[in-house]
C-alpha cells in the first residue's frame, strides 16, 4: 500500500485513512486507465512504495516520459498486469516483458552471456534497462542516450571497467578494457574526434548477442572476427593481401591469421606493426639463452624452434601474453600477470577453478599445479601427440610426480590409497596402458577427469560413490547398463544402507581381471562385506570349503547370483529365479534335475526353524559321538591303572627268568 | 613284546587279513586326511595340507579312490569269510555265532562286566578267548561306517544322480552324516583303538601283531589264555606255531607301523586344535 499518498492534502487523516478514502473513491469503478491517471500519482516526487520489504521512490517523471520513445504508448501496454486493475494497485508489480514488442532482441539477449547470467541468477547481469533505462527510454540517435555511440563505452564501462564488482568479481580475461579501448585508433575516433562511425563496443561486441570469443556463435569467435572487421573495414582483406605479402599466407598455405592475430582487441592501432609487436620482434631478446629475469633469475629464453612446433605455432606471442604494450619501447614491461591459458581455453578453465587442483592455487598453495606443470608451457603438445606429457601413456609418470609415495600430493594425503603409481601400474588397466600399449585403457584422467580432478567425498567427482558407475561405464557400457538394472543399482533398490558401485568389489588402483584367481576368490569377502550372514554360511557348504581352500572351480556368489546382473530371486529374470535355477546349476552339475535344485547352497546346521532336518541330524550325530567318546573314553582310563600294574608284572616275570 | 627270535611264534591272523589291514590303513589314513581337508578348511593347516595333495580336486580323486579301496577290502573280507566257510564246511549258523564268530555273544557281556569289576579292582582279570569285546566293537565299526559313510558318501559324490530319487536337501543332511560320522570314526581309531591295541603300557609302544600276524607264545598265552588252554587242551597249539619273520621284516614293520600312528595323532591334534581355537 502506498505509504504516502498526497500527503500534504490528507496529512491530518491517519495513515489508514488515506487508502480508505482511496478505495472509496475508486470502489466499483472498471474503466481503462489513461496515463493521466497513472501521473496523478506517480508524477509525485516523494512518492514511495516497498518492494522485498525496501522502501523505494516509485516516481516517474511525467516530462521525461513525454521525450522517450515510448511516449505513445499507454503506462499499461508495458505493466500489462495493471489492466483494469482498482487504484491504488498492487505494490508488487510483475516484471515488465520488453520481449512482448522487441521479441527479437529479448530472444538475441537471452542466448547472450548476459542472458545466460540472468538465468543463472547472476545479479550482476545486466537486464534491458541497466543499458536502455526505464521510463526515459531514448533512441540510439538521440546523443543523450546511453546507447548512442559516443555513451556506449560509458554504458559499457559501467561494468566492465577496472574496480567494478564484475571486473573483480566475474572472470573477464581482458584488463583495461575501456583505458584501452580509449587510447586505441577506435577510441580516439570516437572518444577524442566525436566520430560518431568510429566503432563502439557494440560495433564489434553487437548490442544483445554479446558472447564469448569461444562461442562459434560470437562477433568475435575467431572464424568470425574477420565478418566483424570487414564490416567496417571492407576491403581490408584484399588491403593486406597486397600489403602483408609473403608473410603466413606464404609460409604456410591456407592459414590466414584473424585480426586480433596482429591487432590486439581494445588496443588497435594504426602503427602496429612500426612499434613492432611480431613474432621476430620479441624473439629479438628472448632468442638469447642467457637471458634472465632481473627479479628472480629465472631464464627467460624462449626456444622459438619449439614453440613452432607446439600446438600453439599458430597463436602468436602477444596472444597470450596479452598485456604487452606495442606503444613502449618493450612491449613486455607492462605485463603484470601470468599467462591466463582460459581466455582461450575457458571451459577447461572453468573445470580446473573448481578442482582441488584449481582451489590449491588460488589459496596460493605452492602445491597446487597450474596449466603448465602439466602441459607445459611454449613447447605445449596435444593429447593426440606421443611426446605430450598427456598422451595417455606417458600420464601415470605425468601424474607420478605429485602422486608417487613420498611426493607432494602423497604427502598431504590422507585417504586409505596408498602406492597408487605402483599399483595401477600392476592392475589391469595399468597392464593394457602400460604393457600392452593400448592407449584405450584407462589411465589416471580416465576416471579423475583431466580438469575436474576432485576428491572421492566430494559428490561432483567422478570417483565420488554416486558417479563412479557412470564413470566405469564410458567405456564399460554394457556393464553399465546391467549394473543399473541389478539389485545394486541405487536406481533400483531404495535403501539408507550404502550400496556397492564398481570398485567397491574390483577395487580402484588395483584392479585386476576378474578371471584370474586373486579376483575370484578375493569376491566371496567382497559381498561378505555387506552380506555377511549369507557368506558365512556359504563358507559351510561344500562350495564354499572348497573356495576356503584356494581353489576356483567350485560356484562362488557370482555363478550363482550373476555379477553385475543380480536380480532378486522372485524376479523372474533372475539367476534364481524358479524358472532359470536349474540352468544355472546345470552351468556346472550337468546332469541335475529340478530335485537337484533344492540343494541348500547357504545351509546352517545352527538355525532349527529355517532347517529343522539339518539342525536334528547335526545334534543327533554329535550326539552319537559324544557318547561313544564318552563311554570308550571311561573304559579306556579305567584300564589304565590295571595296564601299569600288568605292564610291572610282566618286566618282574621277565626278569626272573 | 620281545622275542628272541629263534623260538616259533602262535599265528594269530591270516597273511590276507594281514594285507587288508595295511590297505585299510593306507585307505583310511587317506581318506581322514583329504576330508579333514574339507572338513576344517577354514584353517591354515587344510590350506596347506591341500596344496600338498596337489589341490582340492587331486585331494578329492585321493579321496574317492581310497573309498573304493575300502570297498575293495571290504567285500574281499566278506568273500573271504563265505571262503572260509566252505573249507571248513561250517554252516551259516557256525559262522555266524561259532566259537570263533567275531558276533557278540554272551560271553563278551560276561567279559566287559568283568573287566569292569577288575578295573576297579573287584575282580580277577578276566578269560579272554580268541576275540574279546573291545576288538569285536572295532571290527563292526568298519561294518557300520562303511555303510553310513559310505552310503552318504555315494550320493555326495554323485548327486546329479541320487537328487532323481531324494531330495535336494537330502544333500545337505548327507553332508553332515558323512563328515560327522567320519570324524566319530577318526577320532576313535585313533585315540580308543589306538589305546586299546598299542598304547596300552603293555604293549607299549605298539603291537605289531596284526603286521607280522605273529605273537610269542607266552605272550599269547596271557593275552588269550582262553584260546591257549583251549588249544593246549586239544592238543592242537602245534598247528598253529611258525617260524619267526626276519628281523629286517620286523624292523620295516616298525617303520610303517611308527608312519601310522605319527599321520593319526597329528590329525587327532589338528582335529582338536581346529574344534577348539577356530570351529565354527
Amino acid at each position: 500500500m502506498f505509504k504516502r499518498l498526497n500527503r500534504k492534502i490528507f496529512s491530518h487523516f491517519s495513515r489508514a485513512v488515506p487508502l480508505f478514502v482511496c478505495i472509496v473513491i475508486f470502489f466499483g469503478k472498471t474503466f481503462s486507465q489513461e496515463n493521466g491517471d497513472c501521473f496523478s500519482c506517480h508524477n509525485d516526487n516523494s512518492l514511495t512504495g516497498t518492494k522485498k520489504g525496501k522502501t523505494i521512490s516509485v516516481f516517474i517523471s511525467e516530462k521525461k516520459f513525454s521525450f522517450s520513445v515510448h511516449s505513445s504508448l499507454q503506462c499499461i501496454n508495458c505493466h500489462s498486469d495493471l489492466e483494469g486493475k482498482e487504484f491504488p494497485h498492487d505494490e508488487e508489480l510483475q516484471k515488465v516483458n520488453c520481449g512482448n514488442c522487441h521479441s527479437d532482441e529479448q530472444e538475441k539477449h537471452a542466448k547472450s552471456l548476459h542472458g545466460k547470467a540472468i538465468a543463472r541468477g547472476d545479479k550482476l547481469a545486466p537486464q534491458c534497462f541497466d543499458c536502455h533505462g526505464k521510463h526515459d527510454i531514448l533512441s540510439a540517435k538521440d546523443r543523450t542516450s546511453p546507447i548512442s555511440p559516443l555513451k556506449i563505452p560509458f554504458t559499457c564501462g559501467k561494468c566492465h571497467q577496472e574496480g567494478t564488482k564484475v571486473t573483480e568479481q566475474r572472470t573477464i580475461h581482458q584488463d583495461h578494457i575501456i583505458e584501452n579501448f580509449s587510447e586505441s585508433i577506435h577510441g580516439e575516433g570516437l572518444l577524442h574526434k566525436g566520430l560518431i562511425v568510429a566503432p563502439n563496443c557494440a560495433s564489434c561486441h553487437t548490442a544483445h548477442s554479446i558472447l564469448p570469443h569461444t562461442d562459434a556463435n560470437s562477433s568475435i569467435a575467431r572464424k568470425n572476427i574477420a565478418t566483424t572487421c570487414t564490416k567496417c573495414h571492407a576491403e581490408i582483406e584484399v588491403v593486406h593481401r597486397k600489403i602483408i605479402k609473403g608473410e603466413l599466407w606464404e609460409k604456410q598455405e591456407h592459414v590466414l591469421p584473424a585480426c586480433i592475430d596482429c591487432h590486439q582487441p581494445h588496443k588497435v592501432r594504426k602503427i602496429f606493426y612500426d612499434q613492432g609487436m611480431s613474432e621476430s620482434d620479441c624473439m629479438r631478446c628472448h632468442d638469447n639463452p642467457n637471458l634472465t629475469s632481473s627479479k628472480d633469475g629465472r631464464t627467460l629464453f624462449v626456444n622459438f624452434e619449439e614453440k613452432q612446433h607446439s600446438k600453439h605455432a599458430k597463436i602468436s606471442c602477444s596472444q597470450c601474453h596479452s598485456e604487452v604494450n606495442a606503444s613502449h619501447l618493450r612491449p613486455c614491461e607492462t605485463i603484470t600477470k601470468k599467462v591466463e591459458c582460459s581466455s582461450c581455453h575457458e571451459e577447461v578453465g572453468q573445470q580446473y577453478q573448481k578442482s582441488t587442483h584449481g582451489e590449491l592455487f588460488a589459496k596460493n598453495d605452492a602445491n597446487g599445479p597450474t596449466c603448465k606443470e602439466c602441459h607445459g608451457t611454449h613447447n605445449v603438445l596435444g593429447k593426440t601427440d606421443a611426446k605430450s606429457k598427456t598422451f595417455p601413456t606417458n600420464i601415470p609418470k605425468l601424474c607420478a610426480t605429485c602422486h608417487r609415495e613420498g611426493q607432494k600430493a602423497a604427502v598431504r594425503y590422507t585417504g586409505e590409497q596408498h602406492q597408487i603409481i605402483e599399483h595401477y601400474r600392476e592392475s589391469i588397466h595399468g597392464k593394457g596402458l602400460l604393457k600392452s600399449g593400448l592407449t584405450v585403457t584407462a589411465t589416471c584422467t580416465n576416471c579423475h577427469t583431466a580438469h575436474s580432478v576432485l576428491p572421492k567425498t566430494d559428490s561432483n567427482s567422478s570417483v565420488n560413490e554416486s558417479n563412479v558407475p557412470k564413470t566405469c561405464g564410458k567405456c564399460h557400457h554394457g556393464i553399465e547398463d546391467e549394473f543399473a538394472k541389478s539389485v545394486h543399482s541405487s536406481l533400483i533398490t531404495k535403501t539408507d544402507k550404502p550400496l556397492p558401485v564398481c570398485n567397491d568389489c574390483h577395487s580402484a588402483h588395483t584392479i585386476r581381471r576378474a578371471d584370474e584367481q586373486g579376483f575370484k576368490l578375493d569376491i566371496m569377502t567382497k559381498c561378505g562385506k555387506c552380506h555377511e550372514d549369507i557368506a558365512e554360511t556359504y563358507f559351510d557348504t561344500y562350495h564354499g570349503k572348497v573356495s576356503q581352500l584356494g581353489y576356483t572351480k567350485t560356484a562362488k556368489c557370482y555363478d550363482c547370483h550373476g555379477s553385475h546382473d543380480i536380480l532378486r530371486i522372485t524376479n523372474p529374470k533372475s539367476h534364481l529365479s524358479h524358472d532359470n535355477v536349474l540352468k544355472t546349476c546345470q552351468k556346472c552339475h550337468e546332469g541335475a534335475t529340478r530335485k537337484f535344485a533344492g540343494y541348500l547352497s547357504h545351509a546352517t546346521h545352527h538355525d532349527p526353524k529355517k532347517y529343522p532336518w539339518l539342525f536334528w541330524t547335526f545334534w543327533g550325530m554329535t550326539s552319537l559321538l559324544l557318547g561313544t567318546f564318552v563311554i570308550g573314553g571311561i573304559h579306556t582310563l579305567l584300564w589304565l591303572p590295571r595296564a601299569l600294574q600288568m605292564q610291572r608284572e610282566l618286566r618282574k616275570k621277565k626278569n626272573e627268568t | 613284546m620281545k622275542h628272541n627270535g629263534t623260538e616259533k611264534q602262535y599265528l594269530r591272523f591270516t597273511r590276507l587279513n594281514r594285507t587288508l589291514h595295511i590297505i585299510m590303513i593306507v585307505s583310511f589314513i587317506s581318506l581322514s586326511l583329504t576330508g579333514m581337508i574339507l572338513k576344517f578348511s577354514y584353517t591354515g593347516w587344510a590350506v596347506l595340507l591341500s596344496h600338498l595333495f596337489g589341490g582340492f580336486e587331486s585331494a578329492g580323486n585321493i579321496h574317492r579312490f581310497a573309498a573304493v579301496m575300502m570297498f575293495g577290502i571290504f567285500v574281499t573280507h566278506i568273500i573271504d569269510l563265505f571262503r572260509m566257510k566252505r573249507h571248513e564246511h561250517l554252516s551259516l549258523k557256525e559262522l555266524l555265532f561259532g566259537k570263533n564268530s567275531m558276533m557278540f555273544n554272551r560271553k563278551d557281556w560276561r567279559d566287559f562286566v568283568g573287566n569292569l569289576k577288575w578295573f576297579l579292582g573287584k575282580g580277577p582279570r578276566p578269560n579272554y578267548g580268541r576275540w574279546t569285546y573291545w576288538e569285536k566293537f572295532d571290527y563292526f565299526a568298519v561294518f557300520w561306517g562303511i555303510f553310513v559313510i559310505g552310503s552318504t558318501g555315494l550320493m555326495l559324490w554323485f548327486p546329479e544322480f541320487f537328487t532323481r530319487f531324494i531330495p535336494g536337501w537330502f544333500i545337505n543332511v548327507a553332508t553332515i552324516i558323512h563328515s560327522d560320522e567320519a570324524l566319530l570314526a577318526v577320532g576313535f581309531i585313533f585315540t580308543v583303538h589306538f589305546f586299546n591295541t598299542h598304547l596300552r603300557p603293555e604293549k607299549f609302544p605298539m603291537d605289531i601283531v596284526v603286521f607280522t600276524g605273529r605273537m610269542d607264545v607266552e605272550e599269547f598265552k596271557n593275552d588269550k589264555p582262553e584260546e591257549y588252554e583251549e588249544l593246549v587242551a586239544k592238543g592242537e597249539l602245534e598247528k598253529y606255531l611258525v617260524e619267526p619273520y626276519q628281523p629286517i621284516v620286523i624292523k620295516a614293520v616298525r617303520v610303517f607301523g611308527w608312519t601310522a600312528l605319527t599321520i593319526g595323532f597329528s590329525i587327532v591334534v589338528w582335529i582338536i586344535y581346529a574344534m577348539i581355537f577356530t570351529y565354527r
